[in-house]
């Protein structure tokens, strides 16, 4: 017996574990990328207008930090650019949370131990684990390139764009490999490697920023840190431009190195513990847990000041570049059709800041799922018997979960408008527009809050479902949102996303209308999941 | 004396499963009830229609002359719960669990939280993470014994307890028995139910099979005897309540009804009884015939798997 025994077995089981969340991953991913393949041709039909894009692509500094360096006037080359947000974040999201479920959750559990007693090596349940991973990302990675040779792309820009994608997923699969020995708990473990992805996310960011435009101008060349993130790897494979091969060395060899250090860890500490030690807590309770809503707020509070942070940085950022973005954007009337056709009408800079805005008010209903979600992980854990079994009606607990995901949604997008202000004032030297920034983020809180109903009602009547559908709400409101009007999709089917209804402010007037409709939507589902989770039975699991 | 709960004709379905099904369950005040039933009875479900976590299908339940359904915030200030599975939030210690509870509930009393924490050797400042099963159990059981509360429903609550500690526990049901204090005991720990246990129920399949003191349950099954005589042994076989008979001449081993033992030793008498050692039911004989799926006709346990 070696410590790999089991290896199989285990692989197998967590495939037919994951046999109905995996493919919805990968369909969604490969939706996301085919939806830009069809739209794209349709959006720039002759080469000036592709040529026209690209060179903003390389010079626009909210192209640059979002899609990375821009690579040339060719429709594979736009189509990727204009897909890399997603497919960068949600790639090592889906490998990093596949990886963590497999080993830290198994541990957290107790099937770790349970399997651990059988003909199972060390190493098996990590193996296995990252077996998994780095299948489902070469599979993603052909499902990429398939659907860009589909959409007559060139076939080795569209082998290597499927590549620099898988690279960059397996990459991560050895980062959640160490943080899931390191964290104790499975939420640490994504927490850390979500932390990660941010950081690299942000470092290649800053790259791209401070990089140039090549002699073509349809290209940009992107800075040094940009090479130090494993996010930048996948754009300085440069698919459909140089299509860099050697550069998948990289996450290779990170992946790697990090699956090594994981093996060493793995070897030195006991099952179910992490490496990062446990503190001692209070011997008393402080006042202010001590009623459900206290409870909720503990629960919450760790996730809400991640996000506050997120956000916080991100605002400085979106504020700074709005005024870099009066300057360059001015220069093309194209772009600012484009701002204008998501921001709405008005002056360039309101525009923009409204696209900011409205793209604050749909990413923060991001921590409003996540929030809210808790709620049912209460129940499915089966903390919230022993808090039903105090003198606690239903419908406090509930609501005493909705309560803080309210409140820290309103915190999160006055902190976005503030940051976003503050960012905008520091280097235009303009105060005037934090108020209206203010204002028009906080605008945004009934379509989020509509949303956070949704995932209240869902948490209540399908418990057993809630996880899928809510963020699969959320994935639904963010590509309608992105593609939905590239797509030219029928009226009744963006209507279905409350941010369709969002007001676009400060670049127009906010009324009061559809926000008064948005809050009463989200009054009522929360009121019909309240008298539904009064009469329904507790379910776990 | 009043009854505190008082279950009839309970039935709960999960689907194709009928969990309870017509159960009955009526539990006096003042005294622990032991509620005993093999695995997936029915014993937490009914712990849980009595929480109002779950709500049943059709029947009567009243707990402290409330509905647990429908007054179950205002009952929970009357009673304490231990469930059998601690689950916990692994990032709280356990005396912020403890003091959480405590207060949901209505309050605890500080200085007998402090005592229970010591007689259960129960470190509050280590996170929940860290504890082991019996020490999740101790937060949850230091959490109801420092309540003051009419009802205590206890599910399976010493399974993972070391023998020191389970006399704790033990110690602590007599306590509040003796404040007058009401006990509903899930448990499959004989000896525990028997030092306990003022009546007990038995369910199976979601039925109740049989109630009663320990004596009377005792009353119902069979003494075991082993008798050596002068003459050889007949007759025996043909004899009501007479199960298990193994003749060897002048020798014989049978077990008898308690209602059959009368005439049984009649019958011996006259073949001249040299020795003879009669064996009492142990707890565990009556509790393996009333779990076991060959329920002979005894008349209380009529066949419970009958849906």
């Amino acid at each position: 017996m070696s410590a790999f025994t089991g290896t199989l077995r285990l692989a197998r089981l967590a495939l037919r574990r994951d046999r109905v969340q995996l493919p919805l991953w990968l369909a969604g991913i490969t939706l996301v990328l085919w939806a830009n393949a069809a739209s794209i041709p349709e959006f720039y039909r002759t080469g000036t207008e592709l040529a026209a894009q690209a060179s903003i692509e390389a010079s626009n500094i909210v192209s640059l930090v979002f899609n990375g360096p821009a690579l040339g006037a060719t429709l594979g080359a736009v189509t990727l650019v204009e897909s890399s947000f997603l497919l960068i974040v949600l790639v090592p999201l889906m490998t990093a949370m596949l990886v963590v479920r497999h080993t830290r959750q198994n541990e957290e559990t107790g099937r770790a131990e349970m399997l651990g007693a059988t003909v199972v090596g060390r190493h098996a349940t990590l193996t296995a684990a990252l077996l998994m991973a780095v299948a489902t990302n070469v599979v993603l990675g052909l499902l990429l390139a398939a659907t860009l040779i589909g959409a007559d792309l060139p076939t080795s820009g569209a082998l290597a764009a499927g590549a620099s994608i898988a690279a960059l997923g397996i990459a991560f699969a050895g980062i959640a490999a160490v943080t899931a020995q390191v964290s104790g708990s499975a939420r640490g473990a994504n927490g850390i490697a979500t932390a990660v992805l941010a950081g690299a996310f942000v470092l290649r960011a800053i790259g791209d920023a401070i990089g140039h435009p090549a002699a073509s101008g349809v290209e940009a060349v992107s800075g040094w840190p940009s090479w130090l993130s494993p996010l930048g790897w996948a754009h300085q494979v440069r698919p459909f431009d140089d299509n860099r091969w050697w550069v998948l060395l990289l996450p290779t060899a990170l992946f790697l190195l990090l699956v090594g250090v994981a093996y060493v860890l793995t070897s030195h500490r006991d099952v179910g513990t992490g490496m990062l030690p446990v503190r001692p807590g209070p011997a008393t309770a402080p006042r202010a847990l001590l009623s459900p809503l206290g409870l909720a707020w503990r629960l919450q509070r760790g996730v809400l000041a991640g996000w506050a942070v997120g956000v916080g940085l991100m605002g400085v950022a979106m504020g700074v570049i709005t005024d870099e973005a009066d300057q360059i954007l001015g220069a093309s009337e194209q772009v600012e059709e484009v701002i204008a056709q998501i921001g709405g009408p008005g002056g360039l800079t309101d525009s923009f800041l409204a696209a900011m805005v409205r793209l604050f008010g749909i990413g923060i209903a991001g921590y409003a799922v996540q929030a809210l979600l808790r709620a049912r992980a209460e129940e499915a854990s089966g903390h919230v018997e022993v808090v039903l079994a105090g003198s606690v009606s239903r419908s406090r607990w509930l609501l005493g979960h909705v309560t803080c995901a309210v409140l820290g949604t309103g915190a999160l997008l006055l902190l976005a408008g503030l940051t976003t202000g503050l960012g905008y004032a520091l280097v235009s030297g303009e105060g005037g527009r934090i108020g209206p920034i203010v204002g028009a983020a906080l605008a945004q809180a009934p379509a989020t809050l509509a949303l956070a109903g949704f995932v209240v009602l869902a948490v209540v009547a399908v418990p057993r479902l809630a996880s899928a559908l809510a963020w699969a709400a959320l994935a639904f409101c963010l590509v309608l949102g992105q593609i939905g009007e590239l797509l030219d999709l029928p009226r009744a089917v963006m209507d279905l996303s409350p941010f369709t209804h969002a007001p676009a402010a400060p670049a127009e007037d906010v009324t009061a209308g559809p926000l008064v409709a948005l809050g009463a939507v989200a009054l009522a589902l929360t009121a019909v999941s309240v008298a539904l989770f009064r009469r329904r039975d507790l379910t776990a699991q | 004396m009043t009854t505190v709960i008082s279950v009839s004709n309970l039935v709960k379905t999960f689907g194709p499963t009928r969990a309870l099904d017509e159960l009955d369950l009526s539990v006096r005040a003042g005294e622990v009830h032991g509620f005993l039933g093999p695995n997936g009875a029915g014993k937490s479900t009914t712990i849980r229609v009595l929480l109002g976590l779950l709500r049943a299908d059709s029947g009567a339940a009243t707990l402290l002359g409330g509905d647990p359904w429908r007054d179950a915030v205002a009952l929970h200030r009357r009673l304490a719960y231990v469930p059998g599975e601690v689950n916990l939030w692994p990032n709280l210690s356990g005396g912020e669990v403890i003091d959480l509870l405590g207060t949901l509930r209505g309050g605890l009393d500080p200085s007998r939280r402090r005592k229970l924490l010591e007689r259960f050797e129960l470190d509050p400042t280590k996170k929940v993470r860290t504890y082991s099963k019996g020490n999740r159990q101790k937060v949850a059981l230091v959490a109801a014994f420092s309540s003051d509360v009419e009802l205590f429903l206890l599910d399976e609550p010493t399974s993972g307890l070391d023998p020191l500690m389970e006399a704790v526990f033990q110690e602590c049901v007599r306590e509040v028995k003796e404040a007058g204090r009401t006990v509903l005991l899930s448990s499959h720990i004989l000896a525990e139910v028997e030092a306990l246990c003022d009546r007990v129920s038995i369910i199976r399949e979601g039925h109740n099979v049989e109630s009663g003191t320990l004596a009377e349950l005792r009353h119902l099954t069979r003494t075991t005897i082993a008798v050596e005589t002068d003459r050889p042994l007949t007759g025996l076989a043909e004899m009501a309540g007479v199960h298990d008979l193994i003749v060897e001449g002048t020798r014989a081993k049978f077990d008898v009804d308690t209602s059959g033992l009368g005439r049984a030793l009649e019958h011996l008498t006259p073949f001249g009884i040299r020795t003879l050692t009669s064996t009492p039911p142990t707890l565990e004989e009556l509790f393996l015939r009333h779990y076991g799926d060959e329920l002979v006709g005894e008349p209380a346990a009529t066949p419970a798997g009958a849906r």
